[in-house]
């Protein structure tokens, strides 16, 4: 039997496989680069960016949950311009696909920073309208069709050549129709899902145990709500998704794409295994081998609903 | 660069109420990825949980046929209850060593500020400094004292608290530092481990009398190799720094006590 072929296209860009660290989780690569050789990867997503330093959330930022975790680190980073002064330099070298992911206060400030990146020649942005651990913009933008839509268009508008992939928040009443919004502004792709807005509380002090009292749920729990959505999303929307939201396995990484993932993030899952992403790589092709399939792009949007 | 293994536990002995002693054959852990005493290891605690957990080392050597480490741990949910069951024989799936421990100079005298369950890691600086050190160690009553009789044979003094007078001298850690350097101020540095309100007291006492000092802190922890900025701990100077890759052990004036 010939190899797989396990390369993918997402908004016109090349991966040689589909397994994307999702940002938040991997930091700015370096971390997870001790364990693995990043080209392994198809790609991978760095820390969320803004156009200013962001100093994140005061602690406790984790919580613990069944087959899961809240966060509520608030979009810690140093600065679109720190990230590619200090860090772009070593990323670009990487073979592999270094997708940046942006959050703003403003449409504006989206606009600026696809500027920059798109300038330094980063190959993918990722528009990030669904923090749930921030005040100003965030998840306000991601939850109204109207807002979104404005975000997709300002960064379209000042990203040039580099395709724009929007991600999508759990957190709303009918994901499609805000996918469907970013889609008529012009985004090449979607990812999703970001976390969905989670508490747990201390019983003994009765304090929330997060000091922003809720957070982003992320971790296997999530995986099905995930895979809904992608479903949802795909059968509405002509455009590739990363899809993303409690990834474990290579088994999960199969299930996602039959929902309708052009290409697959992992996130959390990297916490309890560092080489989770390494190890769905191989799975990937091992079960593409076994059951007859040359390339791993047949399998997005598979699934035979009844 | 830390190195993820399978470790063999090899000896389990309860050192005080819900707490645990594990040695465990940690392969050649300890000698490629040794930093310092106070360093962490990160635990897997079971497939139904997603989180690691984040233990001090106590105390660990370079070794044939394989590396041992020690981790002391007190039971304080479900992820330390299910390790606390785990039998001698059994493997765990180990991440370490992570983070940088305490900075220590060969030949340094060194004052070991510890409490309660902060007290272990200090053992492994007791051992580094061949004993040059005094301890003082408190911890909530004498029931819940661990590991008297380690730092008594290695310390050129220990002295011990408790909150209830139980045991020892009644009163906190910081007191006993106060005692010490009172009349003797002759220390390299003081390394302090333990819940973060001794720690303060501690950092406090410290810079009345002028001596350097180290504090290893805690904080919930996701990733524990510095890529998910879970376990933020904010800096005097306004900044953020992170437990897992910056820490555990800080300079206690960078630390900012009042947040």
């Amino acid at each position: 039997m010939p190899e797989v072929d396990l390369s993918v296209t997402l908004a016109g860009v090349r991966l040689k496989n589909p397994i994307v660290p999702v940002s938040g989780t991997f930091g700015f690569g370096e971390e997870y680069g001790q364990f693995f050789d990043l080209s392994r990867l198809g790609g991978f997503c760095v820390k969320g960016l803004t156009l200013h330093p962001r100093n994140g959330n005061p602690p406790p930022r984790i919580a613990e949950t069944p087959m899961g975790m809240l966060n509520s680190v608030g979009l810690q980073n140093p600065g679109v311009d720190a990230f590619l002064e200090k860090e772009w330099p070593r990323l670009r070298a990487l073979d592999t696909v270094v997708i940046a992911n942006i959050s703003g206060n403003t449409p504006a400030e989206y606009g600026q920073m696809c500027e920059k990146l798109s300038e330094a020649g980063v190959p993918l942005i990722e528009v990030n309208v669904s923090c749930p651990n921030v005040k100003a913009g965030g998840l306000a933008y991601g939850t109204r069709p109207e807002l979104c839509a404005e975000v997709t268009r300002e960064a379209k508008a000042h990203a040039g050549r580099t395709p724009v992939m929007v991600k999508l928040s759990p957190n709303v009443t009918d994901i499609t129709e805000i996918a469907k919004a970013a889609a008529d502004a012009g985004a090449d792709a979607l990812s999703l899902i970001n976390t969905l807005r989670g508490m747990r509380i201390d019983l003994e002090t009765r304090r929330p145990i997060l000091r922003m009292n809720t957070g982003g749920l992320s971790g296997p729990a999530v995986l099905p709500v995930a895979l809904r959505m992608v479903w949802e999303v795909h059968s509405a929307v002509d455009l590739p998704i990363l899809g993303m939201g409690g990834v474990a396995s290579a088994r999960d990484a199969v299930e996602m794409l039959l929902a309708g993932a052009t290409a697959v993030g992992m996130g959390s899952a990297i916490f309890a295994d560092p080489m989770a992403p390494v190890k769905a790589v191989e799975g990937l092709e091992n079960w593409c081998e076994s059951h007859g399939i040359a390339a791993v792009r047949e399998l997005t949007g598979g699934a035979r609903p009844w | 660069m830390p190195v993820r293994q399978s470790c063999k536990l090899v000896s389990k002995v309860p050192v005080g109420p819900n707490t645990w002693q594990f040695v465990l054959e940690a392969g050649e852990m300890v000698g490629r990825t040794f930093r310092g005493p106070g360093q962490f290891v990160h635990i897997a605690c079971g497939h139904s949980r997603l989180l690691r957990r984040p233990i001090s080392v106590c105390a660990c050597q370079a070794d044939v046929p394989e590396d041992l480490l020690s981790v002391v741990f007190e039971v304080r949910g479900e992820g330390t209850a299910w390790l606390a069951r785990r039998e001698v024989g059994d493997s765990l799936d180990v991440l370490g060593l992570l983070g940088n421990g305490f900075q220590m100079e060969r030949g340094g005298r060194y004052l070991l500020a510890g409490g309660g369950i902060g007290v272990p890691p200090l053992y492994g600086c007791a051992q580094f400094c061949d004993g040059r050190a005094v301890a003082v160690l408190g911890f909530r009553s004498a029931q819940r004292a661990i590991l008297l009789e380690p730092f008594g044979k290695i310390c050129e003094g220990a002295y011990l608290y408790t909150d209830d007078g139980s045991l020892g001298k009644q009163g906190y850690v910081a007191d006993g530092v106060r005692a010490v350097l009172d009349k003797d101020k002759n220390f390299t540095a003081i390394l302090a481990c333990g819940p973060k309100p001794m720690l303060r007291g501690v950092a406090e006492a410290a810079r009345e009398y002028g001596v350097p000092c180290q504090v290893s802190m805690e904080e919930r922890m996701a990733c524990g190799v510095g890529a998910c900025l879970g376990c933020a701990i904010p800096m005097a100077d306004g900044t953020m720094r992170h437990v897992c890759k910056d820490g555990p052990v800080f300079d206690a004036q960078e630390v900012d006590w009042n947040a």
